[in-house]
């Protein structure tokens, strides 16, 4: 029997195949019942692919998907507990607002009364009340997407599947549809699935997110620990700032690496010994560096301040290391570090750093 | 849409221009409704005296009748079977677009630019050589080519709109492929297929060249016409059969051009974009 700590969907090692091409290559994921989840990949990486799996469009390759408790393999999309927002919308073109919203209804026979009143609720819910005669063009791309939602949350699936929703909305639009999208969710509890290439919006609206390239899920953590803990480069670079140092590792089993620029660098283990002895990539945000006027007691490394820019309420500090070429962006956050004054371009100054603010990534 | 812009204002000379052209254009088709009321066998001015005696007589003649029931036949047929060809036809210029379409879509359309008697007379080198008889089967033949471009012409814009997601849409709703073909596919292209239809049943109903090089003994209401045009007699109620024909013509394409818009975006009914 399923409990409700169950996962609500289980992927397990799915891969589909286009002839010889592996679009989606040996995923595997759970997704929790409530979350709201995003795929998040450049383009092509197979995230339509993934969902289109789910919604039952596209059979699996390989793999198992489990919806809560029953395995997806024989049902066809129209008796799968899910529902998806198109990325066009999909708006049905000859029937009006209120009978797309209705569409889905006639399986479950309402009377007319409490169709109008099903449909009623809906319109309210995604704020177009009296647009209920309109076309599909006669709404803007925000308002169409509105009633692609609401066509899909009244028949309250367990699942709801986007895919990249907010893509033909103009900047403004996105934020604002952003968070309705979220407040909606969290008021109604149900699962969503959403489908981005946009780092920020997966970032902003997510309880966890899986990171998608060349078919496969790269990583699999919550906003923060993408940000704290990237994988590699490219979700390394997602947000923020971020200095990137080549290293190499010192001698094989040693707890050190060297790095471009700063010398030996203890990373307690966490670089596997490579025989080629190929080089590592190691990250340190800007704001996980310590910035001093003087040489620190123990390992500050020296250099040259080379520009200052003002980030609004803080600074960031570029400082030039001897031995490599791009200067490093150090953050001065107010009452931080032991710099009295702003640096001025061109003063000596030591940077210094814990142990752990060290990101060993993976190589690309 | 209510304010001008400045390329959409008025331009006095230009209308008067289309209304010339139109009336030189046009003027002379309204001759024939005209003069089928007048009680005379010449067409002359000053009119005397008004009838309805030339309709009177048409019904009265088995030649027309005969000549009417071939024309229904053949485009019945011929609108039909043009229309289920210009189906696929538009669904797959609409939907694969491989190389080479642009090249198949321009020779289908070519029946629109070319002469007809060209390609009739090219029909019936091709019957001749394979002993085919000549028929109304040959008529509706050459009628095919004739009509395809309109059939293809009707349904191409449906097509081209029509989003493969809506059928996936309408699954993902909760409904099977039978449901979602008369809730979704059919609704969305059926104008299109009406208008194709009534469109290709005018269009053969009304063509001449063809039917003129390709019938065999039995005659289509357009080559009737044609041939008692020879029979001073027979002239006035030839204008009151033109006439019919002109008025079931003109209803059925306005009918076709506004079944084939319902639905349709603006843009694509061939309405100046803003
Ligand atoms: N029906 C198909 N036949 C062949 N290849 C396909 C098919 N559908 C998708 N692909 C290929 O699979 C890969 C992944 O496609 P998918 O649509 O899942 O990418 P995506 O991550 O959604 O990209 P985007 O952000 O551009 O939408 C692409 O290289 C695509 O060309
Ligand atoms: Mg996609």
């Amino acid at each position: 029997m399923t409990e409700p700590s169950d996962p609500l969907i289980s992927i397990r090692d799915v891969s589909k195949r286009f002839g010889t091409f592996k679009a989606v290559d040996g995923v595997s994921l759970d997704i929790r019942r409530g979350e709201f989840f995003s795929l998040l990949g450049a383009s092509g990486s197979g995230k339509t692919t993934l969902l289109r799996m789910l919604a039952g469009f596209e059979a699996v390759s390989d793999g198992r998907i489990v919806i809560d408790g029953q395995a997806m393999e024989e049902v066809p999309p129209h008796f799968r507990p899910i529902n998806m927002v198109f990325q066009n919308y999909a708006i049905f073109p000859h029937l009006n607002v209120r009978d797309n919203i209705a569409y889905g209804l006639r399986k479950f026979r309402p009377t007319p009364a409490q169709r109008e009143a099903m449909v009623d609720e809906m319109l309210d819910l995604i704020k177009l009340p009296g647009y209920g005669n309109r076309r599909a063009h006669e709404l803007s791309g925000g308002q169409r997407q509105r009633v692609a939602l609401a066509r899909a949350l009244i028949l309250k699936p367990k699942v709801l599947l986007l895919d990249e929703p907010l893509g033909a909305l103009d900047k403004q639009l996105r934020e604002q549809m952003q968070l309705e999208l979220r407040l909606l969710q969290q008021k109604l509890g149900i699962t969503f699935v959403l489908v981005t290439h946009d780092q920020e919006e997966a970032l902003t609206l997510s309880d966890r997110i899986a990171v998608m390239s060349k078919g496969a899920v790269i990583q699999v953590d919550t906003p923060t620990g993408l940000y704290e803990r990237p994988k590699n480069r490219v979700i390394a670079g997602f947000i923020g700032n971020m200095n990137f140092f080549d290293a190499t590792p010192s001698s094989t089993g040693s707890p050190q690496v060297d790095v471009q620029g700063l010398g030996l660098v203890a990373v307690n283990g966490r670089v596997r010994a490579r025989s080629d002895g190929a080089t590592t990539l190691i990250a340190i945000r800007p704001e996980k560096l310590a910035l001093h006027s003087e040489a620190p007691v123990t390992g500050g490394v020296a250099g040259v301040v080379q520009a200052l820019q003002y980030l609004g309420g803080r600074h960031m500090v570029h400082v030039t290391l001897a031995g490599r070429d791009t200067p490093v962006a150090v953050a001065l956050q107010g009452g931080q570090a032991d710099v009295t004054l702003t640096p001025a371009p061109g003063q000596p100054v030591w940077i210094s750093w814990k142990d752990d603010a060290v990101l060993v990534l993976d190589a690309d | 849409m209510s304010g001008r812009s400045h390329s959409h204002r008025p331009n006095r000379g230009l209308q008067a221009y289309a209304a010339l052209f139109m009336v030189f254009l046009y003027g002379p088709i309204l001759i024939i409704p005209l003069f089928s009321f007048v009680d005379a066998l010449y067409v002359r001015f000053p009119i005397e005296a008004l009838t309805f005696r030339w309709y009177g007589e048409l019904w009265r003649r088995e030649p027309v009748i005969d000549a009417l029931g071939n024309s229904l036949y053949v485009a019945a047929i011929v609108s039909v079977v043009s229309t289920a060809i210009g189906v696929f036809a538009a669904k797959a210029i609409a939907r694969n677009r491989v190389p080479g379409t642009g090249a198949i879509v321009t020779f289908m359309m070519l029946p629109l630019v070319v002469p007809g008697i060209i390609f009739a007379v090219a029909i019936l080198i091709v019957l001749n050589r394979m002993g085919v008889a000549l028929s109304l089967y040959t008529v509706m033949a050459g009628h095919l080519v004739v009509c395809l471009p309109f059939a293809i012409w009707s349904l191409l814009p449906r097509f081209e709109g029509f989003d493969p997601s809506m059928e996936e849409a309408s699954g993902d709703l909760g409904e099977n492929g039978w449901w979602t073909f008369w809730r979704v596919t059919f609704p969305i292209m059926a104008p299109g297929i009406a208008a194709s239809l009534l469109m290709t049943f005018t269009v053969s109903f009304d063509e001449f060249i063809m039917a003129f090089f390709l019938s065999g003994t039995q005659q289509t209401l357009p080559i009737f016409v044609w041939g008692q045009l020879r029979f001073p007699s027979q002239f006035p109620s030839i204008l009151a059969l033109s006439t019919l024909i002109l008025a079931a013509s003109f209803a059925t394409v306005f009918l076709s051009l506004w079944i084939g818009r319902i639905g349709l975006p603006k843009a694509a009914t061939g309405e100046i974009p803003k």
